[in-house]
C-alpha cells in the first residue's frame, strides 16, 4: 500500500490507524462517549462489564467514558504545546542561522543556560511558583520545549544558509523575511515534520507525567495522567484500574513515533554497514 | 641539569598538549560560567519573574497580613540582587535556607534525599550503560538482519512508554504476582548496603529501561555513521575481516559520539528519576522537589532546582572533557 | 613484460537496489605490468567497475553478474573469507580522496604496515622496513619518521602518496587506482602523477587507472578503454586512442583537450570602454593577509580570466567585487563611479548590474523552486514586473540559454549538471547586468558538457555584450574564452597579459610553473618534462 507514493510497512500502518483513531475520538468525545464527562455509574473499581467496558474508576465513574474526555484534553494541551514550541523554535531558530551576529549569540547563549536544567526540573520550578493552571501549564511547556526546537531550526538554517542559493539571493538584496520564508524553509519543511511528530510525543508524556505526579492538570478536567494517579492505589489489591489510562498513553506515543520511524526511513540511504563484501 | 632536563620536558609536554590543555581549561570555566547562569536564572523564576511573588504563591484570596508576613519570611524587602547574593553565597558555604512549610532546615533535608537519588542514579546507570552501548554496536553491526530490526521495535516501544506505566507493569510482574521485591522502596540511613540494593532492584530496573533503550538507538546511529566513513571501506579494502574492523577502526572514532550519548541521556535519568520515585515513594530529592512544588513552597524549590541543575551541569562538563580527551587530532598535534 | 593475464573480467553487470542497470556486460583484460586506463564521464560507471574488480560493491550496488578472474582464481566464486585474502594482498586500491581513506586515529605507519601483516607476509619490523623503502621512493619528506605522524598532520598531496605507498605494502599484483590526482591542484598533481608511474614500472605491477581526464591518462597507460553510461565504447592501444579514435563519442573526448586552441577567443566583443577597475585592493580574513594589493580592469564585452590553486586567494577577489567581503584598503570604479565595499550600501541598481554564477550548480539554485521561480525572481525583484511580463522574459531567457520551454515548470532536480548550470547562467542574465564574475563555472561539469557551456557564454558575450570575469584553476579553459589573463599566487598577480602572450612568453617562474604541469594530449608529454627537469638539474 502506498501512502504520498512511499511504500508503508506493517507497523507504519498501524501506526497510522491508531493515531487515526485517537484523532477521531479526540474530536468527537462528547457525542460518542458512552457516559457523561462525571456521571457515576457504578461503584469504586467495578469489573468490566457490559455496561462499562473498562470498570470503573475510583469515584464510580465509567473508565471508558473518562479515557476519551481524558483523551481529549491530554492530546489537546499536547497539541497546543507543540505547536507554540514549534512557531516559537523555528521563528527565533531560523532568524539565529541567517542573521548571525549578535542576535545569534545571544539565543544560542540563552538556549545554552537554559537547557543546562533538564526539563522537568525547569518545569517544576516554574509550576511552583506559577500554579498549575492551563494556559501556564501551556506557555511554560511550550517554552522550555521550544529550545529543542530552535537548536534543530538553527542548525538546520546554519546548513541552508551556506547554500549558493541563499547567498544568491542575499546578493540580490532580498529581505530577511523572503531569504527565511522562500529559500530556507522549503528546504528544511522534511526533518521538521518528523520532529513535530517527535516532539509531540515528548510534550504527550510530559504533560502525562506531570499531572501523574499531582503537578499538571488539576481536577476535574479529566486527563490521562491524573487518571493514572488516581487510580493508582488499586495495584495494590491486583487490580488493573490505572493500566487503561497507562495503557492509552503509550498506545499513542507508540503509534505516533512508529509513524516518525516509517517518515524517517524513507529518506534514509543505506549505510556503509551493507556494502557487499 | 636535573633541572635543565626537566625544564625541558615540561617545555615539551606543555607544546604537545598545549591546545588540549586549553580547550579542556576553558570548558571547565564555560561549566563554571554556566553554574553561575544557571543560578541566576533559577533565581529569576523563582523570585522576580512572578512580580509579587507573594500574591502569587499565596493566591488571589490571601489577606495583605498574610502577604506581609510571607514577604518578610522570604525577606522580599531586600532589593532582589542583594537577595540573589545572599542566597548564592549561602548556598555555596551549604546553606540553602529553611523551607517555608515546615521551616526544618533544608540543606539537612537534601543532602541524605540527594544521596538516595544519587544511589538509585548510579545503580540504573551501572546496569544502563554497558547493556546499552554494548547492544547498540552489536545492532549497528548487524544492521538490517532480523536481529537488529527486532531491536529497533522493542527500542522504539520502549521509548515511547511512559516511566509510570513501566513502573507499575514491573510491579505487577515482580511485586504482586511473584513477590520477589517490594513495591514500595522504603530505604533508610541506617540501612545496610545489600538491603539498600534489594530495595532499590524495582525502581532502578525501570530507570534502566528507560535510559537503556534511548542509549542504545543513539549509540546504533553513531557507530552506524562511522561504519559509512570511507576509512571504514579502506579498511574492508585491505582485506581487514569485520571484527578487527570494528574494533580497531570503528570504535575509536565512534568513542566521542558515544560518550555525548551517554551524557545526554544522563539527563533522561535525572528526569525519571523524579518520577520514579514518586511511584516507589522513594525518599529521593525528586519526591523532595515535587513536595515542595505542590506546597509552593519557594525556597525548597530554588535549593532542589539547583541542586539537580549544578549536578546536570558537571555531568555535562565532564562528557565534554572526555569528548576532548579522546580526540586523536588533539592527542597528536602538528 | 610477461604475457600472462593477471587480471580478467568477463560479462560484468552491475545494478542499483533500486534496479536500474549501473553497469552492462563490460569485460576487461589486463597482462602482468600493464597499464589499462578506464576513461569516461559522471556516471559511467568506471569507479564501480574498479571495486568490483576486487569483488566489491558498495551499499545499494548489487554484483549481479560476471566472472572476475585474477591470477587465475575466479574470485567472484570464492567465498567470503577467500575473497578477503585477496584484498589488499594480491589487489590493492588507492581512493581518489586520501584524506578521507586514512583513519584519523592511527598513524600513517600503522595503517601503511596493517595489510601485509594482517595477510602474514611480514612481520611488523619487516613491513616498517619496507614502508620506510616506499616512503623514499615516494620522496616524502623524512622518510625514516614520517610514519609516525598522523592524517591530519601532512598536507594532501604527501596524504595521497602515503595511500600508494600503503598500496603496494604487500607488492600486490593489481593495483586499482581510482582518480588519484583528480583532488590535487595541477603542479602537486605533476607530481604524483610521475611518482606513480615510476612506482608502477619499477615494481612491475599491473594497474588499472580510472580517470576522467584523458590527458592525464595518456601520460601513464598502455591501453584505454572508453566507457560511456557503464557500457564499453572503444578500447585500443593509447597512441590510437589519441590519434585515431573509431568511435564519434572518443573523438570527441579527445578534442576536447585539444592542443589547437580551436576558438582561441577572438577580441571582436572586446570595446575600450573600462566597465571595472579594481584598484590596489587588500583584504584580510581576521588577520590574515589574503588579498595583496590586486589591481585589474575589465572592458566592456572582455573576458578577463584570473588563474590561480587553491588558497591563491581568486575565490576571495570574487567575493570582495561582489560585496560579501569589504577591502582593507582600495577601492573598485565601476562605470566610473566608486563602488561602495559593502553589499548593503550598494543600490539595488547597483547590485543589479554585476551577477554571480557559481561552480557547483546543484546548490546554486533552490531545489524546492521551479524555473520559472529561479529565474523569474530577478525579472520581479530588480524590475518591478507584473506577472505577464514575467513569464514572457522567462521564455526569452530559456531560448537564450538553448533549454527548451516547458523545462519552465520542472525543478532542478530533474535536470543535469550542464543543464542546472544554463539555468544559473540564465538566472544571471535575467537581471541584464553588465558584468558577471564566473567562479569556476565549469569545474564540476564533465569535460563534453564543460565545453558546451563555454560555447554558450561565447555566444552570449558577442549577442549581448556581457562583460566577464572567470575565477578558474583550469588553463584550458582560459585558453578557450579568456581576452587577458591574471596569473595569482598567494594573494598577489604575477603576472596581469593577454591570453596569448601570456601563454607564448611566461616571463614569471610561477606562471611557467603552472603552463607546464597542465598534461597534453601526448603519449610522451611527461617523460618530456621529466627530461626538461633532470636537464635543468644537470
Amino acid at each position: 500500500m502506498k501512502l504520498f507514493g512511499h511504500k508503508l510497512t506493517a507497523s507504519a500502518a498501524f501506526g497510522l490507524a491508531v493515531v487515526g483513531l485517537f484523532i477521531v475520538i479526540s474530536l468527537f468525545t462528547p457525542w460518542i462517549a458512552p457516559y457523561s464527562e462525571s456521571a457515576n455509574v457504578g461503584g469504586t473499581w467495578d469489573e468490566p462489564s457490559m455496561k462499562m467496558i473498562f470498570g470503573a474508576d475510583q469515584i464510580g465513574r465509567d473508565m471508558l467514558t473518562r479515557m476519551m474526555y481524558g483523551s481529549r484534553m491530554t492530546i489537546g494541551v499536547a497539541l497546543a504545546i507543540t505547536t507554540l514550541s514549534f512557531i516559537i523554535g523555528i521563528l527565533t531558530g531560523l532568524v539565529s542561522a541567517v542573521m548571525g551576529g549578535y542576535v545569534d549569540v545571544f539565543f544560542t547563549r540563552l538556549v545554552d543556560v537554559m537547557l543546562s536544567i533538564p526539563s522537568l526540573i525547569f518545569a517544576l520550578i516554574i509550576l511552583g511558583v506559577f500554579g498549575s493552571s492551563i494556559p501556564t501549564l501551556i506557555m511554560t511547556i511550550a517554552v522550555l520545549d521550544s529550545t529543542r526546537v530552535f537548536r534543530l531550526s538553527r542548525a538546520l538554517g546554519m546548513n541552508l544558509t551556506v547554500m549558493e542559493y541563499v547567498e544568491a539571493a542575499r546578493l540580490r538584496g532580498e529581505g530577511l523575511w523572503w531569504v527565511i520564508t522562500r529559500e530556507i524553509l522549503p528546504n528544511a519543511w522534511a526533518p521538521l515534520v518528523s520532529e513535530f511528530g517527535l516532539r509531540f510525543c515528548f510534550n504527550f508524556l510530559f504533560i502525562a507525567g506531570l499531572s501523574f505526579l499531582g503537578l499538571g492538570i488539576q481536577p476535574p478536567y479529566a486527563d490521562l495522567g491524573g487518571m493514572v494517579r488516581e487510580n493508582a492505589a488499586a495495584i495494590n489489591f491486583g487490580m488493573m484500574a490505572p493500566i487503561y489510562p497507562a495503557t492509552a498513553i503509550a498506545l499513542l506515543t507508540v503509534s505516533v513515533n512508529l509513524v516518525v520511524d516509517w517518515m524517517l526511513s524513507i529518506d534514509a540511504r543505506p549505510s556503509g554497514a551493507q556494502a557487499e563484501l | 641539569m636535573l633541572a635543565g632536563a626537566l625544564v625541558m620536558r615540561a617545555q615539551f609536554f606543555s607544546y604537545r598538549s598545549h591546545l588540549m590543555a586549553k580547550l579542556i581549561v576553558n570548558r571547565l570555566l564555560l561549566g563554571i560560567l554556566t553554574l553561575f547562569a544557571v543560578s541566576v536564572l533559577i533565581f529569576v523564576c523563582t523570585q522576580i519573574l512572578p512580580g509579587d511573588v507573594a500574591s502569587a504563591v499565596l493566591g488571589q484570596g490571601a489577606t495583605p497580613e498574610a502577604l506581609v508576613v510571607f514577604r518578610r519570611e522570604l525577606g522580599l524587602d531586600v532589593p532582589a540582587h542583594l537577595r540573589y547574593w545572599n542566597w548564592l553565597v549561602g548556598a555555596l558555604h551549604g546553606d540553602l535556607g529553611v523551607a517555608l512549610t515546615n521551616k526544618r532546615v533544608i540543606i539537612d533535608d537534601l543532602l541524605p534525599r540527594l544521596r538516595n537519588t544519587l544511589f538509585l542514579a548510579g545503580y540504573a546507570a551501572l546496569i544502563a550503560i554497558p547493556l546499552s552501548v554494548g547492544l547498540g554496536v552489536l545492532s549497528a553491526i548487524n544492521e538490517g538482519k532480523w536481529s537488529d530490526r527486532l531491536a529497533n521495535v522493542l527500542t522504539l516501544i520502549a521509548i515511547s512508554l511512559p516511566e509510570f506505566f513501566i513502573a507499575y507493569l514491573l510491579i505487577i510482574f515482580f511485586a504482586v504476582n511473584v513477590h520477589w521485591f517490594p513495591s514500595l522502596a522504603m530505604v533508610s540511613g541506617s540501612m545496610g548496603f545489600s538491603e539498600r540494593v534489594f530495595q532499590t532492584t524495582l525502581p532502578a530496573l525501570t530507570l534502566t529501561l528507560l535510559v537503556a533503550a534511548h542509549m542504545l538507538r543513539m549509540t546504533r546511529s553513531s557507530v552506524l555513521s562511522v561504519m559509512s566513513t570511507p576509512y571504514i571501506e579502506m579498511a574492508f579494502l585491505k582485506g581487514a575481516p569485520r571484527r578487527r574492523v570494528i574494533v580497531r577502526h570503528a570504535l575509536p572514532n565512534a568513542a566521542a559520539p558515544i560518550i555525548t550519548v551517554i551524557a545526554l541521556n544522563m539527563a533522561y535519568l535525572v528526569v525519571g528519576v523524579v518520577v520514579i520515585e514518586a511511584v516507589f515513594v522513594y525518599p529521593g530529592l525528586g519526591q523532595y522537589m515535587v513536595d515542595g512544588v505542590s506546597k509552593r513552597d519557594v525556597p525548597v524549590i530554588q535549593a532542589c532546582g539547583l541542586t539537580f541543575a549544578t549536578v546536570f551541569v558537571l555531568l555535562n562538563t565532564l562528557a565534554d572533557i572526555l569528548v576532548i580527551l579522546v580526540n586523536p587530532r588533539l592527542r597528536h598535534q602538528r | 613484460m610477461d604475457d600472462s593475464t593477471i587480471l580478467s573480467i568477463t560479462g560484468l553487470r552491475l545494478v542499483s537496489i533500486a534496479g536500474n542497470v549501473i553497469v552492462d556486460n563490460v569485460n576487461l583484460h589486463l597482462k602482468r605490468g600493464e597499464v589499462l586506463g578506464l576513461i569516461g564521464e559522471s556516471g559511467a560507471g568506471k569507479s564501480t567497475i574498479g571495486l568490483s574488480s576486487m569483488s566489491y560493491a558498495r551499499a545499494g550496488v548489487h554484483i549481479a553478474g560476471g566472472e572476475v578472474v585474477l591470477g587465475g582464481v575466479n574470485i567472484r566464486a570464492l567465498d567470503a573469507e577467500g575473497r578477503r585474502e585477496v584484498r589488499g594482498k594480491r589487489i590493492a586500491y588507492i581512493a581518489q580522496s586520501a584524506a578521507a581513506a586514512f583513519n584519523p586515529a592511527h598513524s600513517l605507519m600503522d595503517q601503511v604496515c596493517e595489510a601485509p601483516v594482517l595477510h602474514k607476509l611480514m612481520t611488523r619490523p619487516e613491513a616498517e622496513a619496507w614502508a620506510r623503502e616506499l616512503f623514499t621512493a615516494l620522496d616524502l619528506p623524512d622518510p625514516q619518521n614520517f610514519g609516525s605522524r598522523y592524517p591530519h598532520q601532512v598536507s594532501g598531496g604527501q596524504l595521497q602518496r602515503a595511500m600508494a605507498a600503503m598500496a603496494m605494502s604487500c607488492r600486490p599484483d593489481v593495483l586499482v587506482l581510482d582518480e588519484p590526482t583528480t583532488a590535487l591542484d595541477v603542479t602537486t598533481q605533476i607530481e604524483v602523477l610521475i611518482l606513480l608511474k615510476s612506482l608502477i614500472r619499477q615494481y612491475h605491477t599491473a594497474a588499472l587507472y580510472i580517470t576522467h581526464d584523458l590527458a592525464v591518462v595518456a601520460q601513464v597507460a598502455d591501453r584505454i578503454k572508453v566507457l560511456r553510461h557503464g557500457k564499453e565504447v572503444e578500447e585500443g592501444l593509447t597512441q590510437q586512442i589519441l590519434h585515431d579514435a573509431k568511435q564519434d563519442y572518443t573523438a570527441r573526448l579527445v578534442a576536447v583537450r585539444g592542443a589547437a586552441a580551436s576558438e582561441r577567443a577572438s577580441g571582436a566583443t572586446v570595446q575600450p570602454e573600462k566597465v571595472l577597475s579594481v584598484q590596489d585592493c587588500h583584504a584580510y580574513y581576521g588577520d590574515f593577509h589574503v588579498v595583496r594589493g590586486v589591481s585589474l580592469d575589465v572592458q566592456r564585452g572582455e573576458t578577463v580570466a584570473v588563474v590561480g590553486e587553491s588558497g591563491s586567494g581568486k575565490s576571495t577577489l570574487a567575493r570582495i567585487i561582489t560585496g560579501l567581503l569589504p577591502p582593507r584598503s582600495g577601492q573598485i570604479v565601476f562605470q566610473d563611479k566608486a563602488l561602495p565595499p559593502t553589499l548593503q550600501e550598494r543600490s539595488k541598481e547597483l547590485k543589479r548590474t554585476i551577477q554571480l554564477v557559481y561552480q557547483i550548480p546543484d546548490v546554486a539554485i533552490n531545489p524546492r523552486q521551479t524555473l520559472r521561480e529561479i529565474i523569474g525572481r530577478p525579472v520581479e525583484f530588480y524590475f518591478g514586473a507584473g506577472r505577464a511580463e514575467v513569464n514572457a522574459r522567462a521564455q526569452e531567457l530559456m531560448t537564450l540559454v538553448e533549454l527548451p520551454q516547458d523545462y519552465l515548470e520542472r525543478r532542478p532536480g530533474q535536470l543535469s549538471g550542464g543543464q542546472k548550470q544554463r539555468v544559473c547562467i540564465a538566472r544571471a542574465l535575467a537581471a541584464k547586468p553588465d558584468l558577471i564574475i564566473l567562479d569556476e563555472p565549469t569545474s564540476a561539469l564533465d569535460p563534453l558538457v564543460a565545453e558546451e557551456i563555454l560555447t554558450l557564454l561565447r555566444k552570449l558575450q558577442r549577442e549581448l555584450g556581457l562583460s566577464y570575469i572567470l575565477i578558474t584553476h583550469d588553463l584550458d579553459v582560459v585558453h578557450r574564452i579568456a581576452h587577458r589573463t591574471a596569473v595569482m599566487l598567494q594573494g598577489q598577480f604575477v603576472a596581469f597579459d593577454s591570453t596569448d602572450k601570456i601563454f607564448e612568453n611566461p616571463e614569471h617562474p610561477y606562471t611557467q610553473k603552472l603552463i607546464t604541469a597542465v598534461p597534453e594530449m601526448r603519449v610522451d608529454w611527461l617523460d618530456e618534462v621529466l627530461a626538461k627537469r633532470q636537464k635543468a638539474a644537470a
